[in-house]
C-alpha cells in the first residue's frame, strides 16, 4: 500500500517535470508573423493588420455597438483582420487570460477596455513586448501599460453639451433648472457640475438659473423620488439635467407619467434603449452620450496608425481616422473622441445599446 | 439517471485495493486526455505547445492547483469547502488594506495573510465539527460572509501600488526556462499532500471517513479533529493563493478570484474524486487542473467564444461525475464478478 502511494507521488512529480521540460525545450520559437511591411508608403495604414477588440465583457450591447459596428467597419475600411474576443463576465483576471491569448496569436493591435487599471497591466506589457500595440478605449489602464487611450469625452465637453441641450429645450425665456446627480461624492459628477456652473455664468445662458442639485445615488427608485421632490419643491422649475444614465431614465419615467410632461424639460446622459420611449412620447427632446460606434471606429484607426508607424503615441502626433477626420494625440497619450453625441427623435432608432 | 446507491463499499482491505485499481484507470484516462489535448492542439491550433503557451497555462492554473490540493482531501472525507474563493478575496483585501496602512514588510504581510486564512478555515471547521452542520451549507454561508467582509475592508477600491519588484518576482520564471518559479511551491505542496493522503495512516483515515464516518469513529479515527484541521489547511492554502493572486495581478480587490471555487471543485471532480467521499487521488486532480487549463487556453487560441467555453467546462464536469461510475460498472461487468451483496437489493 505504502509503495503504491509513493509511486503515485513520484509519477506526479515526473509528469510535472516532463511538462516543464517540454515547455523549456521550444524556447524562442514563433515570433514571426510575416505581417506586411512591404509596400506601405509612409503615412498610410498597412493592409492586413490583425486588430482585436477586447471589451470589458462580451454580450454587452454597449460594446457590441462599439466593437462590432464601429471597430469592425473601420478595420474593413483599411483592409485589416477584425476580431472581438473577451470574457463573459467583467473580471480583470479573465481579461488577462484573453490578453495572453491575443499576444500568442501575434495580434498587431489590442484594443481593450480595462476592467481594472492595474490588474491587466502585466499582461499588456507582456503583449507589448511580443510586438502588439495597445489601445485602451472606454476605460483606461495606467498610462505606461498602453500606447494611447481613446477617451470618449472630456468633462468640459460634457458640461457644455448638457447646458446647450437644456437651454435649447427650455427655450429663449429661460427659467429655473436643477441637476439630478448620482452620489454626492462621485468625482466625475462633481467635476461636470462645477463645469456646468462655469458654463452657466456665460452671458448667453444668463436667463437660466440653477436652483438645486439633488442626488439619486444612481439608484432607480431614489432618483425617481428625487425627481418628484424637485418638482414639489420648485413649482417654477423649467428643466432638469441628469448627467447619469440611471438618473435620466428615472426622471423621464416620473415626468412622462405626470402632468409636467412636456412642460418641464429633461436632458442628461443616457442610453438610447433606456430613453427611446421617452424621446418618442415627448418627455425628453434630446439627450447626450458619446456614440460608442464612433469610439470603436476611432480606436481601430488609432491602433492601425500605431501599428503602421504613423504615430508613436506621443503628444502632438496626428493621424487621419477615416470619416471622423484628423485627430491629435494629447497629453498623456490621450485621444479625445470629441463632443458628446446628441440623440433625438430623428436619429435614436439608428442605435441599439 | 441510475442511482448506484452502494457507492461506498465496505472498508475492508481487498475492496479498497479494487477501488484503487478502478480509480487508477480514471487517473490514467485524465492523463491520456491531457496528452491528447496537447498533441491535437499543437498540430491544429497555432500557438498551442509553444513555451509561452505553457507559461500562461501554468500561471493561470497555479491558484486552482494550490486550492485543489487540500480540497481533494476534504472531498475525500465527504465534505466540501465552497468558501475558498471568498477566502482568497478576503485575504487580498486585508493584505491591500495592511499595505495601505503602512505594513511594508513582505514576510510580515504573508504571515498575517496565512494566519488569517487559518482563522477563516477554522471558522468553517468549528461550524462543521463542533456544531455538526453540513459543510455544504456552512461554506455557502461563509462564501457570502467572507466576500462581504472583503468589500467591507476595501470597498470597491483596488490597492495596486506595490513595489514593482514584488509583482514581477511573483511571476518570474525559473532561470533559463519560461516556467514560473511559483510552480515549485505548488509542487512541494503537492508532494506533501500526496504523501499525506497516499502514504500515511492519516491518509487512509481520510478514505475511511469518506466511506463511513461513523464506523471510522468507532474504529478509533479522530474524525472531527481530522476534518477540523483539513478546513484549517484549506484556509491557509487559499490564503497563499490570495497572496499569489494579489502580486500576480498587482491588484488587491474585494472581487479577486470571484467564482474560483467552481474551477477548483470542477478540477477535483474531473480528477476522479467522488463527490460522495471515499474515492480519488491527487495524481488525477493535478492532471485534471492541467487538462482544464490547457483545454481552456487552447480553445481560446482557436477563437472559441467565451460562452462556448463554459459549455465545454460544464460538459466535462458532468462527464467527470458520470464517467467514473460508468467505468466502474463496465469493469465490473467485464470481470463477470458476482455483484456484491448490497447490489442485489433494489
Amino acid at each position: 500500500m505504502r509503495t503504491t502511494g509513493v509511486r503515485v507521488v513520484a509519477a506526479t512529480v515526473l509528469a510535472a517535470l516532463t511538462l516543464a521540460m517540454g515547455a523549456c525545450a521550444e524556447d524562442g520559437s514563433g515570433t514571426d508573423t510575416g505581417s506586411s511591411d512591404a509596400g506601405a508608403a509612409p503615412g498610410t495604414i498597412k493592409e492586413g493588420l490583425k486588430i482585436a477588440f477586447l471589451p470589458k465583457q462580451v454580450n454587452n450591447p454597449y460594446f457590441e455597438t462599439s466593437d462590432n459596428k464601429g471597430g469592425k467597419s473601420a478595420v474593413e475600411e483599411f483592409k485589416g483582420a477584425y476580431s472581438q474576443t473577451g470574457p463573459s463576465e467583467a473580471s480583470p483576471s479573465a481579461q488577462v487570460s484573453y490578453i495572453n491569448t491575443l499576444s500568442q496569436q501575434q495580434t498587431d493591435v489590442i484594443v481593450v477596455s480595462a476592467n481594472d487599471k492595474d490588474a491587466i497591466c502585466g499582461a499588456l506589457t507582456e503583449a507589448k513586448t511580443a510586438g502588439a500595440k495597445i489601445v485602451t478605449y472606454d476605460s483606461d489602464t495606467k498610462p505606461e501599460c498602453r500606447d494611447v487611450f481613446v477617451n470618449q469625452a472630456t468633462a468640459d465637453g460634457i458640461a457644455k453639451s448638457q447646458i446647450k441641450l437644456i437651454s435649447d429645450a427650455v427655450g429663449p425665456d429661460g427659467g429655473e433648472i436643477a441637476i439630478l446627480s448620482a452620489t454626492a461624492n462621485a468625482t466625475n459628477q462633481n467635476a461636470w457640475i462645477e463645469m456646468m456652473k462655469t458654463e452657466l455664468a456665460k452671458p448667453e445662458y444668463a436667463k437660466l438659473k440653477l436652483v438645486d442639485t439633488v442626488y439619486g445615488d444612481d439608484q432607480d427608485e431614489k432618483s425617481f423620488q428625487e425627481a418628484q421632490g424637485l418638482l414639489a419643491k420648485h413649482p417654477n422649475l423649467k428643466g432638469i439635467i441628469s448627467p447619469t444614465t440611471v438618473g435620466v431614465a428615472a426622471a423621464a419615467r416620473y415626468l412622462s407619467g405626470s402632468s409636467y410632461k412636456g412642460k418641464v424639460q429633461l436632458t442628461g446622459l443616457g442610453t438610447p434603449n433606456q430613453m427611446r420611449a421617452f424621446v418618442k412620447d415627448g418627455t425628453c427632446k434630446a439627450f447626450a452620450l458619446w456614440n460608442p460606434a464612433d469610439l470603436g471606429y476611432l480606436a481601430a484607426y488609432a491602433g492601425a496608425a500605431l501599428a503602421s508607424g504613423i504615430i508613436t503615441g506621443k503628444e502632438g502626433d496626428t493621424f487621419k481616422a477615416g470619416k471622423l477626420g484628423e485627430y491629435k494625440v494629447g497629453a498623456g497619450g490621450e485621444i479625445v473622441l470629441g463632443d458628446p453625441f446628441t440623440f433625438e427623435a430623428s436619429n435614436i432608432d439608428q442605435f441599439d445599446f | 439517471m441510475v442511482v448506484d446507491t452502494p457507492v461506498r463499499e465496505p472498508v475492508t482491505p481487498p475492496s479498497r485495493t479494487r477501488a484503487r485499481g478502478v480509480l487508477g484507470s480514471w487517473d490514467l484516462l485524465v492523463v491520456v486526455a491531457l496528452i491528447a489535448v496537447i498533441i491535437v492542439g499543437s498540430l491544429t491550433i497555432d500557438g498551442v505547445g509553444n513555451p509561452r503557451f505553457y507559461r500562461f497555462v501554468i500561471l493561470e492554473a497555479i491558484p486552482i492547483a494550490l486550492i485543489a490540493l487540500p480540497m481533494t482531501l476534504i472531498v475525500i472525507t465527504g465534505e466540501i469547502d465552497l468558501s475558498v474563493a471568498s477566502t482568497v478575496g478576503l485575504t487580498c483585501s486585508v493584505m491591500g488594506w495592511l499595505w495601505q496602512a503602512g505594513v511594508t514588510s513582505l514576510p510580515l504581510l504573508i504571515a498575517i495573510s496565512l494566519a488569517l486564512g487559518a482563522v477563516l478555515g477554522a471558522v468553517n471547521g468549528v461550524f462543521v465539527t463542533v456544531f455538526g452542520l453540513p459543510s455544504l451549507a456552512v461554506t455557502i454561508g461563509t462564501l457570502a460572509l467572507y466576500r462581504g467582509l472583503a468589500y467591507v475592508v476595501l470597498g470597491d477600491r483596488a490597492v495596486a501600488d506595490y513595489p514593482i519588484s514584488w509583482t514581477t518576482n511573483m511571476i518570474a520564471p525559473i532561470p533559463g526556462t519560461v516556467v514560473p518559479w511559483f510552480v515549485l511551491v505548488v509542487a512541494v505542496l503537492a508532494v506533501l499532500f500526496g504523501v499525506l493522503l497516499h502514504a500515511t495512516p492519516i491518509g487512509r483515515g481520510l478514505y475511511a471517513i469518506g466511506n463511513n464516518a461513523e464506523a471510522s469513529a468507532y474504529s478509533g479515527i479522530a474524525v472531527l479533529k481530522t476534518k477540523f484541521w483539513l478546513f484549517v489547511a484549506t484556509g491557509v492554502v487559499a490564503a497563499l493563493a490570495g497572496v499569489f493572486w494579489t502580486f500576480r495581478f498587482a491588484s488587491a480587490r474585494a472581487d479577486n478570484a470571484n467564482g474560483l471555487e467552481l474551477s477548483v471543485v470542477a478540477a477535483v471532480l474531473l480528477g476522479g474524486v467522488s463527490i460522495f467521499g471515499g474515492r480519488g487521488g491527487l495524481l488525477g486532480v493535478v492532471a485534471a487542473v492541467a487538462l482544464l487549463g490547457t483545454l481552456r487556453n487552447a480553445l481560446q487560441l482557436a477563437d472559441v467564444p467565451a460562452n462556448a467555453l463554459t459549455i465545454v467546462t460544464g460538459t466535462l464536469l458532468i462527464a467527470s461525475v458520470v464517467g467514473p461510475n460508468v467505468v466502474r460498472m463496465a469493469r465490473g461487468r467485464l470481470r463477470r464478478r458476482p455483484p456484491p451483496a448490497e447490489r442485489t437489493q433494489p
